[in-house]
């Protein structure tokens, strides 16, 4: 056989039966590991591997696997995404690990991320966050003028940064406080920057910031964590946008003065 | 009239770290005053007598004036607490470290633990010198407290002036991470002026806490 560059693994990965067992980290090789495979590709072979065993195989979530669902989280080495700079686990190649290296994979883990199996976590705190307020109102029917209302270019950037985020989570788990800020502060501040997101501006910032408190998200230290793991690299001045956003909205906005729908 | 929204404000996530930063700022604010004043132990005892002699003498606006601080200083504590405690219960234990070195620092890390230091601190630091030995010394005439002597006395063990100079460190740490902080959590972190902003914090840091701790070195040479 020619001579490839293929590598051997040792991986620990975190086992887990369910929600409520208790779970460990599992010893496992992996040999023949192209250097040109993503890092999911790489536990696609483990898991085939344990097929051939009539082992149970890891789960994990995956979805795009091309850097935009925000589905493949995972601890590598105790990094988000593996730690490397703007990228998703599924864009992390085996080029950036060496043959023979140990490589630890657990889940992302927070209060408000219950472990569903394995490598598997719930992070429906999210959706339930963004469903709380991260929404416009359009009008349905035919697509409207792309140049009938006039937004300053560096403005739609920075609206276009914050909306980068892909809801991965990275922010929550990798954050020593297990905070939702840098997402929660992701949409409320894309939101806020744009004419299409005033009528709700108020409402918004309320609305998400009550329901992620309800979730078992913890409060934000300014440690800047979120920022330093985002794969997108969403910064944390869009949380200071939405902490003015939440402050303006707590002391001017009274239900009563408001009337809802078109008017 | 309390909104709902306004009810939710002061349980919030957000609204009760904004009174975090507000009432840590306000005690940043005191530690320049309180710093200020003290410098005129360089000046001499009389400087230094007159000075706290005329803060007495305002009497109940004094009183007025401690009530809130010490209310400042109690809902700060209170609600970094409860924050915290909060935090530690909503954090993922991991079985590896999770830092990637671009964030947390030694200073954000250990913000509970220079602000129970500080706490202590504050405590001891009432009791051996405000409710300190009152010793009485005219000046010009004036019968006043001399509470130059009770400090540059207290400074002659060197045990206190180490765990004066420790607590020192430990408000310079508090306050080069909790003075930025503070803006961030206060939502005034514009591109334009927050690295100055953070710079200025170690300014701060820098300044109050080598300030005092050089106060209290002096104090030791000087003796009495
Ligand atoms: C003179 C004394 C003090 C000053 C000048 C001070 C100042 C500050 C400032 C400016 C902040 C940042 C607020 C923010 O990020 O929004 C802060 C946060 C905090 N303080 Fe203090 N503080 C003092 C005393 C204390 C004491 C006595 C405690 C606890 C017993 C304490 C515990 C905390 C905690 C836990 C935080 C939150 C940490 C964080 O946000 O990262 N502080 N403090
Ligand atoms: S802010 Fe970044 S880390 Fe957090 S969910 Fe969005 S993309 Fe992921
Ligand atoms: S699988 Fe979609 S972002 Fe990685």
């Amino acid at each position: 056989m020619a001579t490839t560059n293929n590598m051997t693994l040792n991986l620990k990965i975190w086992r887990q039966k369910n929600q409520t067992s208790e779970g460990k980290l599992v010893d496992y090789r992996v040999e023949n590991v192209s250097p040109d495979m993503s890092f999911l590709e790489m536990i696609d072979v483990l898991n085939d591997q344990l097929v051939r065993k009539g082992e149970d195989t890891v789960a994990f979530d995956h979805d795009c696997r091309e850097g935009i669902c925000g589905m493949c989280s995972m601890m590598i080495n105790g990094k988000a995404h593996g730690g490397f700079k703007n990228t998703t686990t599924c864009q992390v190649h085996m080029r950036l690990y060496k043959d023979g290296d140990t490589v630890v994979i657990e889940p992302f883990r927070a209060k408000a991320f219950p472990i569903v199996k394995d490598l598997t976590v719930d992070r429906g705190a999210i959706d339930k966050v963004m469903a709380a307020g991260g929404f416009i109102t359009a009008n349905t029917g035919n697509a409207p003028d792309a140049n009938a209302m006039l937004i300053p270019k560096p403005v739609a950037d920075e609206a276009m940064d914050a909306a980068a985020c892909i809801g991965c989570g990275a922010c929550v788990a990798s954050c020593p406080n297990g905070s939702g800020m840098l997402f929660m502060g992701a949409k409320v501040s894309q939101l806020a920057l744009l004419p299409q997101g005033q009528p709700e501006s108020p409402k918004r910032a309320l609305n998400m910031v009550y329901t992620h408190d309800t979730l078992g998200f913890g409060n934000c230290t300014t440690h800047a964590e979120c920022e330093a793991t985002c794969p997108k690299g969403i910064s944390i001045e869009h949380i200071a946008r939405m902490n003015r956003e939440y402050l303006k909205a707590a002391f001017t906005y009274h239900e009563k003065n408001r009337s809802e729908g078109a008017g | 009239m309390m909104t709902a929204a306004v009810n939710h404000y002061f349980r919030s996530s957000i609204g009760r770290k904004h009174l975090v930063a507000i009432t840590g700022l306000l005690l940043c604010g005191f530690l320049v005053g309180h710093l200020s004043g003290n410098l005129l132990l360089l000046v001499g005892p009389d400087a230094f007598n007159i000075y706290a002699h005329k803060l007495i003498s305002l009497g109940p606006l004094l009183y007025v004036i401690e009530t809130v601080l010490a209310l400042v200083f109690l809902v700060h504590l209170y609600l970094a607490a409860r924050l915290n405690i909060e935090n530690r219960q909503a954090r993922g234990k991991y079985t590896l470290k999770t830092r990637t070195g671009r964030g947390t620092t030694l200073m954000s890390a250990s913000m509970p633990y220079t602000g129970v230091v500080l706490l202590v601190f504050i405590i001891l630091h009432l009791m051996n010198l405000k409710f300190g030995t009152n010793y009485q010394t005219q000046v010009d005439g004036v019968q006043m407290r001399d509470i130059y002597r009770t400090t540059v006395e207290y400074f002659q063990s060197p045990v206190s002036v180490a765990w004066y100079v420790f607590a020192m460190a430990c408000a310079g740490f508090h306050t080069a991470h909790g003075f930025s902080s503070a803006f961030q959590s206060l939502g005034l972190n514009f591109p334009k002026y927050y690295p100055k902003i953070k710079i200025i914090s170690y300014l701060y840091a820098v300044t109050i806490a080598g300030g005092f701790a050089f106060l209290s070195i002096w104090c030791y040479l000087k003796g009495v």
